[in-house]
């Protein structure tokens, strides 16, 4: 009311002086552009000097600047807001170049005779050859890991929201929390000493072992999440119609959870799907195709990966093989991903706030 | 007074109460056999997986005391790993100092970097923007560790010798980051992927966090004409901390884990060096990748009994941070 007297052309004392929005843009140009005549006037080569110079100039600028237009306390806002943008495309820079690098050498190799053949008479510094072994074993070793992992992960899960009180639900809490923290080659080295105790050979089967330990927290801890979302009165409404507590779980409430439910089974199988260290020490790899999982050794995609980049010597045909196999998983896991999100959105539980 | 006494003695008796074992058994509800049965296999599955970390455990420490009693060197001290020798020498000094730096280079590049783009995703970008950006963040995290290696194998490393030389021309003289010209699979190249590997899972469980800071807290700093700066750092930061402490920590767990990122990138050796930037040296995982190949019974058991140290490490830093996120378990990385 009153104020409208005071807005007339002059600035409001209320308010202090503040730069324009285009200052932003104008500053970030302005020390891009600094940063690469520096670099070009010092004959600094690399991409990542001229950016860190192009940053550094960006944050000083922008405080300066702001200092003296707007106060220290704006100046200090200003540098804080310009740090976070300085970190963000610090961090994104190596993200898009690994999805850059991946996509834009893997589909030179990835085709129909790629994905069909094995590297079986293929010596590893020739051309040719293909992943087919491995996807192969990938897919047998993760499924049976699936399905030992996903029935024992979701009654742990089932025992911790509908059962559990006392020690013995908080000591499982714990340690499955814990569990999720063991790096995958220690889930290796455990089925090793079994092995080493029983005198085995690798076999694809002892790597499902080791992937299963790894998923079985990360299913159950998912699994519980989604049960917790499933509404109080849907269980009551069940037990009040005489319904055995077993029966209600599986007929209402599994039910109402199981999109989330698959949507963490998912998850959990695109997490192990990418493990090298338990494949490595359990499955050692083979470049034949060893359909049996019981007997001998086998390949997985992300094993072949590193096979092809580690025993190569540089030979840039394995290269080649390397980038297109880890295409192939990426694209794998991404999809596992995506759809998993997708059933998450589509059945998710109607949660009846 | 007389009336109520009268009325007490006339009323009937109660129903008689339900004995201690009906009582059990109407709390329990596991009357019928298909509760039972249901009762028992879920709760099996939970004390499983409490029998799988023991075992883990136990059996890890067996062969581990098999090795250790073979050992000619001191298993902590000695800078040698040749279990192929009559009799084998190993110990593990080089491997935890090596797992060690790389972990704490990988936190201290990390952790800030992470937090500043939770604040970004939640405090400063636009909103539609900040979606799709912790959707991206998301995918990144289940990106497998082995194509975070062939890429640091074959594109981080040989974009690493600018900076390499850089810093050698102008830190040079600290010892730490002295250079000899040689391929840069170093200690400093392997923390800054490592870095970048552990990015995701800390920015999304410090987003989670943020997420869930007071508005109303916001808003009052706001209203007593905070900038968004002091907003951030005085209503945010603080109810934030111990979330963010327990991401640094799980992020941590997964830096000292990583096995087959390291594998690539690092060209190791047996010995500690002041530099960061010539390469050698080594961690736990990667040894154990590495040396598994040629590795007799009694090389395996070493492996083994490497493992068993990288166990314990590993199970300490992530209690530790559990511990501190106890109560807040939505936060759990296990969804991230």
């Amino acid at each position: 009311m009153s104020t409208a007297a005071v807005t007339d052309k002059r600035p409001s004392t209320l308010r202090g002086a503040s730069l324009p929005k285009w200052s932003f843009w104008a500053i970030a140009a302005g020390s891009i552009a600094l940063g690469l005549g520096i670099s070009a006037a010092a004959g600094l080569s690399s991409s990542i000097q001229w950016a860190l110079i192009a940053a550094v100039l960006f944050v000083l600028g922008t405080y300066v600047i702001a200092a003296r237009v707007e106060g220290r306390r704006q100046a200090k806002d200003r540098i804080a807001t310009a740090l976070v943008w300085v970190a963000f495309l610090l961090a994104v820079v190596p993200l898009v170049s690994l999805i850059w690098t991946t996509v834009s050498k893997g589909v030179k190799k990835l085709d129909v005779y790629f994905l069909t053949h094995s590297m079986g008479v293929v010596a590893d510094a020739q051309p040719g050859g293909g992943i087919y072994h491995a996807i192969v074993g990938s897919l047998e070793q993760v499924g049976l890991a699936t399905v030992i992992a996903a029935p024992i992960g979701v009654l742990t899960a089932i025992y911790l929201v509908e059962y559990g009180r006392g020690r013995l639900a908080q000591a499982v809490t714990f340690f499955v929390d814990v569990m999720t923290g063991i790096p995958s080659i220690v889930a290796g080295l455990f089925i090793l000493s079994l092995m080493l105790i029983f005198d085995m050979q690798p076999f694809g089967f002892a790597g499902s072992l080791a992937l299963a330990i790894l998923m079985m927290p990360i299913v159950v801890r998912s699994t519980e999440e989604m049960l917790k979302l499933v509404p109080n009165e849907l269980r009551e409404a069940s037990l009040a119609l005489g319904i055995p507590k077993w029966r209600t779980i599986l007929k209402v409430v599994l039910p109402t959870a199981i999109g989330g439910i698959t949507t963490g089974i998912m998850l959990a199988i695109a997490r192990i799907a990418g493990e090298t260290a338990p494949i490595l020490l359990l499955v050692w790899g083979n470049s034949f195709i060893n359909t049996n999982p019981f007997e001998g050794a086998q390949q997985a995609l992300p094993l072949y990966i590193y096979q092809q980049y580690a025993n190569s010597s540089g030979s840039t045909y394995a290269y080649d093989r390397a980038w297109a196999a880890s295409l192939t998983l990426i694209a794998f896991v991404m999809i596992l991903n995506l759809a998993a999100r997708g059933i998450a959105r589509w059945k998710a539980p109607k949660t009846g706030r | 007074m007389d009336i109520t006494t009268k009325n007490t003695e006339d009323a009937p008796l109660p129903p008689p109460r339900p004995t201690v074992a009906e009582q059990k058994r109407n709390a329990r509800g596991a009357t019928r056999p298909g509760d039972r049965v249901f009762l028992g296999l879920s709760r099996g599955s939970g004390i499983l997986l409490l029998v799988i970390m023991a075992a883990i455990a136990v059996f890890l420490a067996y062969r581990a005391s098999l090795a250790i009693s073979k050992d000619h060197g001191n298993f902590f001290t000695t800078f040698e790993w040749n279990t192929n020798l009559v009799p084998p020498v190993f110990g593990i000094a080089v491997l935890v100092y090596g797992t060690i730096v790389s972990s704490v280079i990988a936190m201290g590049l990390a952790v800030p970097v992470a937090v500043a783009i939770a604040l970004f995703i939640t405090h400063y970008a636009p909103r539609r923007l900040g979606g799709a950006i912790s959707y991206v963040i998301d995918l990144l995290a289940a990106v497998p560790s082995i194509v975070y290696g062939l890429w640091g194998a074959l594109i981080l490393v040989p974009h690493m010798n600018g900076l390499f030389g850089w810093l050698n021309d102008y830190l040079g003289w600290t010892g730490l980051f002295s250079w000899d010209e040689g391929a840069p699979r170093s200690m400093l190249t392997v923390g800054i992927l490592l870095a970048i590997m552990i990015l995701p899972i800390i920015t999304n469980v410090s987003r989670e966090v943020f997420r869930q800071v007071p508005q109303m807290h916001e808003e009052a700093a706001l209203a007593l004409g905070a900038t968004r700066w002091e907003v951030v750092r005085m209503a945010v930061l603080p109810f934030g901390r111990s979330g963010v402490i327990s991401a640094s920590m799980l992020g941590l767990g997964r830096a000292l884990g990583e096995t087959m990122a390291v594998a690539t990138v690092l060209s190791p050796d047996f010995d500690i060096h002041l530099s960061l930037l010539n390469p050698g040296g080594g961690t736990f995982a990667q040894n154990i990748a590495s040396k598994f190949g040629e590795a007799t019974q009694d090389g395996r058991d070493a492996l083994i009994a490497s493992g068993l140290v990288l166990f314990v490490i590993t199970l300490l830093v992530n209690g530790a941070a559990r511990m501190i996120i106890a109560r807040r378990k939505e936060y759990s990385g296990a969804n991230a």
